[in-house]
């Protein structure tokens, strides 16, 4: 499988109070559990099951992935920023493994 | 008709009343009112692989009174559940955007939970097409 | 004969056509829907064309007699021809041929000089670039030349997709005018592609015009071609553009549109301050624009046959009042602009030899719009179902595609008229019966759904070697019954395989022939095209 990988886009900067859109991309096929293969057997079930947003250790989003959502998962969302600091993305696959991204913002 | 959806070698599509079961769940016994919550996907999928949904809730978001989670349906696809939002205070807005497969036409409903126990409704209906003609 | 053609075009004269009676302060000039048609053409408009659900019996689903008897048009006269498919071919003989863009041209520098450069908009409703030969040549840069020489001041699309998204960009980048596209957004991150309006000072008031490209682009054509744009209706997102655009002091908004009548029509009815809505793609030409909760809906017809004028009384941030007209461009009547003239030429020099090469004769008058059926369509399917040895084929229900009066040579360039796309692959593929139906069925409800919203323009797909009966306001899945093997009487099995024949498919990897390939080696065999009426689709209303 090509490497999975996190895109994130943050502004980088805002005024205090300002809710700013982020939105982020992550490479991944999103094998549904729905498919067969060539042979007819069912193709196991590997998605990213679940994304966290946090701002300063403080959950600002999360969300709950069902095999209904597109391969490379698509996630737009709002955070109100009040202070300078570092949002972490967070990515679960089925199989464990975890994927992060950072993003700095200032205030303006 | 159908095209190669990743969704599609799945023995059955779930029914309205899957569907249905499951916001009955997630609403926890509250009947889901319509308005104040609104989805917006296009009325004709360019791609049932890849069909844009937004959610966007008139909320204040305070402590006291906000989002606390979003959670999308689909009546035709294998299992109706698609992705559920959590929203914060610090979320700012409820709205969302994301992308999902619709295996063929189909009704997508978002249904809303606020912190105050209120619950949400909106629905529509995506068509899925075989495409090719025009003006 | 020669003598009435003569007496037809006395009886009309420049003056007559142009004249106006102006009013107000800006004028607005628009043109849609030209299909590459450099040259004067033949263009028989359809002769059924229904309309659903609310739109049941409005115009533009209003043709023949009972449009004469609407707009008051007496048969027989130049209006009757330009407008209907009455008479078509006799008075197609009296007062010739419609169109040409060095006639356009004339028109427009006359508008200029009469209201004054600044207070006109040239805008242009897209699917200008694709519908010719020398278009499909030049990947469009030939109307590309052309029209710059027009100096529009924005342009939206459709067509102009299929050259390709780098082709497009490429095009667009050179435009010393906005292609405008609020509902074009970039497939990745979910931002806008294009830029989505543009405010205009003229005649001394701020006018924005937001573009609206075709919604359903990657559905209708291949998807592939673009893969990073999406398109949709996005109600919401004009909406939010007309509210931008206000706040950026416009004190009229006009929306240049590709949608197609019906969409605006609803559009117009649910989105608050647009005062004008210049509509494309359904190819439909009013002589009166549709009024709508206040918004005017123009329809400029197609293939260069019309331009509309559009003077506007704007007071106060107000439209207080408008005058409308709109213009046929009768080639023989309307002097050509020399200028014009001579660069549509140079544009088509290379390519005169070949353009001019004739592959046959027509005794039938061929025709594309309709519904369900046209003759152009008829002599494609009979090609099809001959050349690639099959049970059925299958027309695509474009509404492009000029017009042939009986007794005309048939050319290259009235065959890619009829043809010319960047997808022209004949493929010949097993289909059941019940996936022909389901194809059936899928056209059906995208031409006829009763919420314009889920329609996407065109015309029923052609169906050659088969009938069937189509029962237009039933629901998805139940329009389609009786569907009948022409050749040998029975019914379609559903459980059964048939050879199916057909040309444009918007899937990637389609293998076969140019339509025009096949087209032209059935006429290589039956130089003389005879086709008799076609009755194999009935239609329950
Ligand atoms: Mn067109
Ligand atoms: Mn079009």
């Amino acid at each position: 499988m090509a490497k999975v990988k996190p895109r994130v886009k943050v502004p980088k900067s805002a005024a205090a109070g300002d809710v700013i859109t982020i939105k982020t991309l992550i490479s991944h096929p999103m094998e549904s559990g729905q498919r067969k293969d060539k042979e007819g057997n069912p193709i196991p079930r590997k998605i990213i099951n679940s994304f966290t947003c946090e701002f300063n250790g403080q959950t600002v989003f999360s969300c709950d992935i069902e095999p209904a959502i597109s391969a490379n998962p698509y996630l737009e969302f709002t955070a109100k920023v009040d202070e300078a600091g570092t949002f972490k993305f967070t990515w679960v696959d089925d199989d464990g493994s975890v994927y992060s991204d950072e993003q700095e913002i200032a205030l303006k | 008709v159908v095209t190669a959806f990743g969704l599609r070698a799945g023995p059955a599509f779930a029914s309205a009343e899957d569907a249905m079961a499951k916001i009955t769940d997630f609403a926890g016994g509250t009947e889901p009112q319509m308005g104040t919550i609104s989805l917006t996907a296009p009325e004709i999928a360019e791609n049932g692989n890849t069909v844009p949904v937004s959610v966007s809730v008139d909320s204040p978001m305070t402590e006291e009174d906000h989002v606390a989670s979003v959670a999308i349906y689909a009546d035709g696809n294998p299992n109706p559940e698609v992705i559920t939002f959590n929203f914060t205070p610090m979320s700012g807005e409820a709205s969302a955007t994301t992308r999902m497969r619709l295996a063929k036409t189909q009704n997508v409903i978002a249904v809303a939970k606020t912190s105050t126990g209120a619950v949400f409704m909106d629905k529509k209906e995506v068509k899925v097409t075989i495409g090719g003609c025009g003006g | 004969g020669n003598w009435s053609r003569a007496a037809a075009q006395q009886a009309m004269t420049e003056d007559d056509l142009l004249s106006f009676d102006a009013t107000g302060n800006v004028t607005l000039v628009h043109i849609t829907d030209i299909h590459a048609q450099l040259k004067p053409i033949y263009f028989r408009e359809p002769s059924i064309n229904l309309g659903v659900g609310e739109a049941q019996g409005l115009p533009p689903h209003v043709t023949g007699d009972d449009f004469l008897k609407l707009y008051n048009i007496d048969p027989g006269t130049p209006h009757a021809y330009a407008l209907t498919s009455v008479d078509f071919v006799a008075l197609a003989k009296a007062y010739g041929k419609m169109g040409g863009l060095d006639r356009v041209a004339t028109v427009i520098k006359r508008i200029r000089s009469e209201r004054g450069e600044d207070s006109v908009l040239l805008l242009d409703g897209g699917d200008t670039w694709q519908g010719s030969y020398t278009a499909q040549q030049t990947l469009g840069g030939d109307m590309v030349e052309v029209m710059n020489a027009l100096r529009p001041d924005a342009m939206t699309g459709h067509w102009e997709f299929t050259y390709g998204a780098d082709r497009v960009t490429e095009l667009v980048e050179s435009l010393p005018f906005p292609f405008l596209g609020s509902n074009i957004y970039d497939a990745e991150w979910n931002e806008p592609a294009f830029e989505p309006y543009k405010i205009y000072d003229k005649g001394g008031v701020r006018v924005a015009v937001v573009g609206q490209a075709f919604p359903y682009t990657p559905i209708a054509n291949p998807r592939w071609m673009f893969p990073n744009w999406s398109f949709g209706i996005r109600e919401e997102d004009i909406a939010a553009n007309v509210a931008a655009a206000r706040e950026d002091g416009a004190d009229v908004v006009v929306l240049l549109s590709h949608n197609g009548f019906d969409v605006d029509r609803k559009l117009a009815s649910r989105v608050d301050g647009i005062d004008v809505i210049l509509t494309g793609h359904t190819h439909d030409a009013l002589p009166e624009p549709v009024i709508i909760d206040g918004t005017l809906v123009v329809a400029s017809g197609s293939n260069g046959k019309f331009l509309s004028r559009v003077d506007l009384d704007v007071r106060d941030g107000e439209v207080k009042g408008y005058e409308y007209r709109l213009i046929p461009i009768f080639s023989d009547v309307i002097t050509p602009d020399a200028e014009m003239n001579a660069l549509i030429e140079k544009v088509r020099a290379p390519f005169a030899d070949e353009l001019a090469r004739e592959i046959g004769r027509t005794d039938s008058l061929l025709y594309r719009r309709g519904n369900f059926n046209g003759t152009f369509d008829d002599l494609i399917c009979d090609a099809l179902l001959a050349e690639r040895d099959a049970d059925i084929a299958l027309s695509p229900g474009f509404r492009w595609g000029t017009s042939l009066l009986p007794g005309q040579a048939i050319t290259v360039e009235d065959l890619h008229n009829a043809t010319a796309m960047t997808y022209p692959a004949a493929y010949r593929s097993m289909m059941s019966g019940a996936l022909i139906k389901d194809i059936l069925e899928d056209v059906a409800d995208n031409l006829f759904n009763s919420d314009p919203y889920y329609q996407q323009g065109g015309d029923m797909v052609r169906v050659g070697g088969m009938g069937y009966t189509i029962d237009v306001n039933a629901a998805i899945g139940s329009r389609i019954s009786s569907m009948t093997l022409m050749k040998t009487g029975e019914l379609v099995d559903p459980g059964k395989e048939y050879a199916v024949a057909g040309w444009a498919s918007v899937n990637e990897g389609t293998e076969g022939p140019a339509i025009w390939d096949v087209v032209e080696g059935y006429l290589r065999k039956n130089p003389v095209v005879q086709l008799g009426e076609n009755q194999s689709v009935q239609v329950i209303v």
